[in-house]
C-alpha cells in the first residue's frame, strides 16, 4: 500500500528542490519513508536495523537548517545505509552472527560526510554476509526479495540498499561493489548503481572484505541522483592511504544530455553463448539508441575476460581470509564459550561464519599458504595486470565501454545456492572491472517477458566518472525505457 | 578422474591455520567444492605470465604519511564498550597456553 | 672435552620500539605507564574497517638508522602482512616488510681487541608494529592493547659474531648509536629493546655452519652473554657425544639460568605473507635520503674521532666520555671557555661519572649542570681558586645546587694570588723564623715546605701556592 502522500517516491533532485521551496518538510519527507517501510517490509526483507526514532531527529534538525537556509543538495533525504558501514552508536552488523550486537564507537568516513550533509539515514539495509554473494541470500538474518518478484533474489551483496531503493523505501541508499555488488543488484531491481574508480572515495570504517577491490558507491532511482550522492561521497580522507586526492568534479554539471561523437566500445567476450536472450536483446537495443543519438560503436576485445573470474575468487579470498581474521570473539561482536584461547578462536568462527563466508576464507587461506603462494595469489596477481592492460588498450580507442550487467535476469531464491561455482560465474561481466579498479555504472535498460528488470553497464577510464554519467544520463532521458514500478 | 586438488588432510590443516573448527560433513563439502574451484581456477595456468608484473594496488602511487603527533585521546570505556569479557580495564580471554 | 675445537657461530635480531610521540599507524600516544587500553583506538585495537596510516618520523627514524649502520636504502619498499592468531595481535595479522626492507646490508663496529674494529655485517632493518601485552593470571588472561601498532624496526645481523662477548659489544654499540640518533632510548629492562639470539657451533676451519638455536626471553645484555655461553657449550657437548643439534627454538630461564626448548607448537608457523593492501609502497626518493642524512646527529664514532682530533683526548678518554650520549652531551658543555678541555675529561670520567654510578640516576639529574662545572674549572684554569677548593665545591654543589660563582664566594674559598698580599706575608714568616732561615741557607731544603706551610697557614689556606713558591723561591734566596 503506497503512503497516503507518497512523497517516497520522489526522486533525490525532485525532493531537494521541493525542500528548498519549503513545500514539504523532511519530517513529512522521513514519515512516508519510514510508513513506507513498515507497510512492505514484511514481505521485503530489506533491511536489518530500521532506525525510526533517529531518522525523525535528523529530519527535524534537518528541517531547521532548510529553514535556516543554503543547506546542501542531500539535507533532509532519507537514505539508507548497508550493514557493512560502522555508524556510531548504530548495530552493524555485516549481516552475520559473529558481530554480534557490535555497536561502533566512530562512523565511517562517508557516513560522516552524508551526516555533516544533514541527510538522514532510515536503516542499516541487509546484504550478503560480509559482502560475499551475488544475491544477498547468504545474510545470516534471511534474504531480501526482489520487489519485482518477490519470489526472486534482489541480487548481491547490496541487494537490501537496491530493493529499498526500488520499493521506494528511502530515496536513495549506500551499498559497496567488490565484483559486483552494487551494479548486480542494481541491475536486478531495476535501479541506478555506480561503483566509482577505485580510489575515488574513502573506505575507512567500511567493513573490509577484498581491500583492493572494495569501493563504495550509492544507489539511486536517476543517474542525476546517483551523481548528486556521488558528489558527496567522494573525495580524500587522510585515514585511507589508498585513497585518491583528486578533486572531485561537480557530477551533476556533466549531465549534459549529449553524447554526439561518444566512442562505445562493445567487447565480443560480453555477448557469449549462455546468456538470457533477452538480455542481450535489451543491451543491444540500448546500443541502436545510442548510435541514434549521435555515438558511435566500435567492436572491440577484452580476450583476458575469460579469466577474471579465476583471478578474482583468488585476489579477493586471500585478502578477505587476512580481513577476517580479526573477527575472534576477544575484543568485539560473538564470543563461543571455550575453555583455551585455541578453542575460542575454532568455536568463535565456527559458530559464528556462514558457509559462503568460511568456503572464502579457506581457499583464501589456502591460496596464501606455503607452497602455493606463487601458483595461486601470485599468478592471479600477474593476470590481474593482463585485464588491466586489456581495459588500457580499449581505452585509446573508446570513451566508454557498455555491456550487459548480468548474464541473466533475477533467478528464483534457492535456485543457485547448491553450486558455488555457478554462482560465482554470474560476476562474469562485472568482475573485471573491479580487478582493473575502473568506474562502472548500471542502470535499467528494459525488462524481459517476466517483467524483471534487465541492467546495462556502462564501464569508464579512470576517475572518467563524469563520462559514464552523462552517457547514462542521455540514455535515461532518451525514453527509450519507460521504468516500472514494483506492484509491491 | 580428474585428480583431486586438494586432500583432506590440506582441508584439516588449512581450517587450523584460519582457527575454524569444521565438522566432518563441512570438511567433506568444504574439500569437494574446493575440488571444483580449484580445478576451475587451474585454466590461469594457461596463460604465460612469466614477463608480468603483478598488481598490488590500483589506485594512486606516492606514499601519504601523517605527521607524528597524538591525535587521540584516551577513551577506554569506549574502546572497552563491545568487549564480551573485561576486567580491571582489560580485554578478559581464557587462559593462553605457550 | 676439547671446546678450542669448535668454533661458536652467532647472530642477533634486534627489536627496538623507535621514539615517536604517536603510533605506527594512527595517532595514540605511545607513553608509557598509562593504565590499561588508554592509548587505544578503533585502528590499532583492529575494528571492524579501519585502516592503516603511515608516521613519516617512523619513516625518517628508520632511514636515519640505516645511514648510521652504513645500509642500503631501499627507494621503494613495501608492507607485508603476517598472519598468526594471537590475543594481543589485534588483526591477528601484523603489518611489517617481508622481501622489501627498507634498509639493507650495513655493518656496526666493534672492538676487536688491541685497537683494532670488527665489522658485523647486517642483513637487514625494516619497519613493523608491535603487539599489545598479555598479562597471564591464574586462570585467565588479560590483555592490553597500549603498546599494540608501537612501531619497531628489526635489525638482523649477519651471524659475524663468535662470542658472547662480541655479542655483548655489538649490542653496546647498537644500543649506543641508536640513543645517539635518537632513534630508540634503547631501555632493554622496560621492553624497548628486545634481542633475540641464534646460535650454532662448527668445527674451526670448516665452511658450512652448524645448525642453529634461537633464544628467546633475554632481556638484559648479562643474559645474552649467559645465554650464548650456556647454549654453546649445550651444543659442544651434544656435538661431542655423537648427537646432533636439532633447530629450536629456546626459552631463556633466567633463575635456572638455562635454555630450554619452547613447548613444540602444535601448528606450524605459517605466516602468508602478502603484499599489505591498504597501504602504498614506501617510496623514499633520494632527496629525502639527503634530507635524513643532513639532521642527522653525530654518530658515537664520529664523535669520538673529533675529541681526539680536536680535544686532543686519547682514545680511551674519548671512548669513557662517549659510550653514552649523555655523558658526551655533559663533557661538551663544559668545556666552552676552557683553554685545556682535558681536564674537563678528567674531571667528568672522575668525579662526575662517579656521582652518576653511586646515584644510580641519569648525568642530567645527579650532578651540577655542566655550565657551572666549566665554570668552576675556568676558575682552577684562571687560578682563581685551588683545584682542592673546585673538589669542595662541586661537593657543596651537589646538594644545593646553586652557581659556582655562588658557592665559592658562600664557602669564601676564593683564592688569593694578589702578588703583594702574599710577599708581605713571606716576609712576615720570614722575619718570624730567623733560624729556619739560617738552616736553609745553609743548605737544608728540605725546610721550604715549611715556609709554604707557614705562609698558607698565615694566609688562611686561601693564598695561591704557585705564587707562594715562587716568591718564596726568591725571598728565601736572598
Amino acid at each position: 500500500m503506497a503512503s497516503p502522500s507518497e512523497l517516497n517516491r520522489l526522486t533525490i533532485a525532485n525532493a531537494a528542490t521541493m525542500l528548498r521551496k519549503r513545500e514539504i518538510s523532511s519530517t513529512e519527507l522521513t514519515r512516508a519513508c519510514l510508513d513506507r517501510i513498515a507497510a512492505v517490509e514484511p514481505r521485503l526483507h530489506a533491511f536489518l536495523t530500521v532506525t525510526n526514532e533517529q531518522a525523525l531527529e535528523q529530519a527535524a534538525a534537518a528541517d531547521r537548517r532548510l529553514k535556516a537556509g543554503d543547506a546542501p543538495e542531500l539535507c533532509g533525504i532519507p537514505l539508507g545505509i548497508k550493514d557493512i558501514y560502522a555508524t556510531k552508536g548504530v548495530a552493524t552488523t555485516c549481516a552475520s552472527k559473529i558481530l554480534g550486537n557490535f555497536i561502533p564507537p566512530f562512523d565511517a568516513t562517508v557516513i560522516a560526510k552524508l551526516r555533516a550533509e544533514g541527510a538522514v539515514f532510515a536503516g542499516k539495509t541487509n546484504m550478503d554476509e560480509f559482502a560475499m554473494g551475488s544475491s544477498t541470500e547468504n545474510s545470516a538474518f534471511g534474504p531480501t526479495m526482489n520487489p519485482h518478484d518477490l519470489s526472486r533474489v534482489a541480487g548481491g551483496s547490496s541487494g537490501g540498499s537496491a530493493a529499498a531503493v526500488a520499493a521506494d523505501e528511502i530515496l536513495g541508499a549506500l551499498g559497496t561493489d567488490t565484483g559486483g555488488s552494487i551494479r548486480e543488484p542494481a541491475s536486478f531491481c531495476g535501479v541506478v548503481g555506480i561503483k566509482p574508480t577505485y580510489s575515488r572515495v574513502s573506505r575507512y570504517g567500511v567493513i573490509a572484505f577484498a581491500s583492493s577491490l572494495d569501493q563504495v558507491g550509492p544507489f539511486a532511482k536517476t543517474v542525476r541522483d546517483a551523481a548528486i550522492m556521488l558528489r558527496s561521497l567522494a573525495g580524500h580522507d587522510p585515514r585511507d592511504s589508498t585513497c585518491s586526492a583528486r578533486a572531485v568534479p561537480d557530477y551533476p554539471r556533466a549531465l549534459s544530455g549529449d553524447v554526439k561523437g561518444l566512442r562505445i566500445g562493445v567487447p565480443k567476450e560480453y555477448f557469449v553463448a549462455g546468456m538470457e536472450p533477452e538480455v542481450e536483446r535489451s543491451v543491444r537495443a540500448a546500443l541502436k539508441q545510442y548510435e541514434a543519438m549521435g555515438a558511435k560503436t566500435i567492436d572491440i576485445s577484452l580476450p583476458h575476460t575469460a579469466y577474471a573470474i579465476a583471478c578474482y575468487y583468488l585476489v579477493a579470498t586471500a585478502e578477505a581470509s587476512a580481513n577476517l581474521a580479526r573477527y575472534d570473539g576477544i575484543r568485539y561482536g560473538m564470543r563461543a564459550a571455550a575453555e583455551d584461547t585455541i578453542a575460542l578462536y575454532e568455536m568463535t568462527r565456527a559458530q559464528g561464519f556462514g558457509a559462503e563466508v568460511k568456503r572464502r576464507i579457506i581457499l583464501g587461506t589456502f591460496a596464501l599458504s606455503a607452497g602455493y603462494y606463487d601458483a595461486y595469489y601470485l599468478k592471479a596477481m600477474k593476470v590481474r595486470t593482463l585485464i588491466r592492460r586489456d581495459f588500457e588498450r580499449a581505452f585509446e580507442t573508446c570513451d566508454v565501454i557498455v555491456t550487459p550487467v548480468a548474464p541473466a535476469t533475477a533467478f528464483k531464491l534457492g535456485e543457485k545456492m547448491n553450486d558455488p561455482l555457478t554462482m560465482y560465474l554470474s560476476d562474469i561481466f562485472t568482475i573485471s572491472v573491479n580487478l582493473a579498479g575502473l568506474p562502472g555504472l548500471a542502470i535499467p535498460s528494459g525488462y524481459d517477458t517476466n517483467n524483471l528488470p534487465i541492467g546495462m553497464q556502462i564501464i569508464g577510464a579512470p576517475f572518467a566518472e563524469e563520462t559514464i554519467l552523462r552517457a547514462g544520463d542521455a540514455f535515461e532521458r532518451s525514453g527509450a525505457v519507460t521504468l516500472k514500478r514494483p506492484a509491491l | 578422474m580428474a585428480q583431486s586438488k586438494i586432500t583432506l588432510e590440506q582441508v584439516r590443516h588449512v581450517a587450523r591455520l584460519a582457527r575454524i573448527e569444521l565438522s566432518p560433513q563441512e570438511e567433506e563439502h568444504l574439500r569437494a567444492d574446493m575440488d571444483q574451484i580449484l580445478a576451475y581456477v587451474d585454466k590461469l595456468g594457461e596463460l604465460d605470465v612469466s614477463a608480468v608484473e603483478p598488481t598490488m594496488q590500483v589506485g594512486e602511487s606516492g606514499t601519504p604519511m601523517r605527521a607524528d603527533e597524538v591525535t587521540n585521546s584516551p577513551d577506554p570505556e569506549a574502546m572497552l564498550a563491545n568487549a564480551p569479557a573485561r576486567e580491571r580495564g582489560y580485554f578478559k580471554v581464557p587462559k593462553i597456553i605457550e | 672435552m676439547n671446546h678450542d675445537a669448535y668454533e661458536a657461530v652467532i647472530g642477533l635480531e634486534v627489536h627496538t620500539h623507535l621514539m615517536t610521540k604517536s603510533k605506527l599507524f594512527c595517532g595514540c600516544s605511545t607513553e608509557f605507564g598509562r593504565g590499561p587500553n588508554e592509548n587505544v583506538c578503533p585502528v590499532c585495537m583492529g575494528m571492524p574497517g579501519v585502516l592503516p596510516v603511515l608516521n613519516r618520523r617512523v619513516v625518517e627514524l628508520a632511514v636515519r638508522t640505516g645511514l648510521a649502520a652504513h645500509c642500503e636504502i631501499a627507494p621503494r619498499s613495501i608492507f607485508d602482512r603476517k598472519s598468526y592468531f594471537y590475543p594481543d595481535l589485534p588483526k591477528n595479522y601484523q603489518i611489517s616488510q617481508y622481501e622489501t626492507p627498507v634498509c639493507k646490508g650495513g655493518y656496526i663496529e666493534i672492538p676487536a681487541g688491541d685497537g683494532a674494529a670488527k665489522k658485523i655485517r647486517l642483513v637487514r632493518i625494516h619497519i613493523e608494529e608491535d603487539a599489545g601485552k598479555n598479562i597471564h593470571e591464574a586462570n585467565a588472561s588479560l590483555v592490553d592493547f597500549n603498546r599494540s601498532c608501537v612501531p619497531l624496526i628489526e635489525i638482523v645481523s649477519e651471524p659475524d659474531l663468535r662470542s658472547a662477548a662480541d655479542a655483548s659489544a655489538y649490542l653496546h654499540e647498537l644500543r649506543s648509536i641508536l640513543r645517539y640518533i635518537e632513534a630508540s632510548d634503547g631501555r632493554m629492562e622496560e621492553g624497548s629493546f628486545r634481542c633475540d639470539v641464534n646460535v650454532s657451533v662448527r668445527k674451526r676451519g670448516a665452511a658450512e655452519l652448524g645448525v642453529k638455536t634461537e633464544i628467546k626471553n633475554l632481556n638484559s645484555f648479562r643474559f645474552v652473554e649467559k645465554a650464548i655461553d650456556y647454549e654453546v657449550k649445550r651444543q659442544i657437548e651434544v656435538l661431542e657425544s655423537g648427537g646432533r643439534v636439532m633447530q629450536e627454538t629456546h626459552l631463556w630461564d633466567p633463575v635456572r639460568e638455562e635454555t630450554r626448548p619452547m613447548r613444540s607448537k602444535e601448528f606450524a608457523n605459517d605466516y602468508r605473507y602478502f603484499p599489505e593492501p591498504d597501504l602504498p609502497p614506501l617510496i623514499v626518493p633520494p632527496a629525502m635520503v639527503e634530507e635524513i642524512r643532513r639532521a642527522m646527529p653525530e654518530l658515537p664514532a664520529d664523535r669520538r674521532a673529533r675529541y681526539i682530533r680536536d680535544f686532543g683526548l686519547g682514545a680511551y678518554e674519548a671512548g669513557v666520555l662517549t659510550a653514552e650520549r649523555e655523558t658526551a652531551d655533559y663533557f661538551e658543555g663544559v668545556t666552552p671557555g676552557l683553554k685545556n678541555p682535558k681536564s674537563a675529561a678528567n674531571w667528568v670520567m672522575t668525579e662526575v661519572l662517579r656521582v652518576a654510578n653511586e646515584t644510580g640516576k641519569p648525568i642530567a639529574e645527579a650532578v651540577p649542570a655542566a655550565a657551572e662545572v666549566g665554570a668552576l674549572l675556568a676558575m682552577v684554569e684562571a687560578q682563581k681558586i685551588s683545584l682542592n677548593a673546585a673538589k669542595t665545591a662541586f661537593a657543596a654543589m651537589l646538594k644545593s645546587r646553586k652557581s659556582a660563582e655562588a658557592t665559592i664566594a658562600e664557602l669564601g674559598l676564593a683564592q688569593v694570588s694578589d702578588t703583594g698580599a702574599i710577599a708581605a706575608a713571606c716576609d712576615a714568616v720570614i722575619a718570624a723564623e730567623p733560624a729556619k732561615l739560617a738552616e736553609y741557607r745553609g743548605g737544608r731544603d728540605k725546610l721550604f715546605g715549611f715556609f709554604v706551610g707557614q705562609v698558607m697557614k698565615a694566609m688562611g689556606g686561601k693564598a695561591n701556592p704557585k705564587v707562594i713558591n715562587d716568591i718564596l723561591k726568591q725571598k728565601l734566596a736572598g
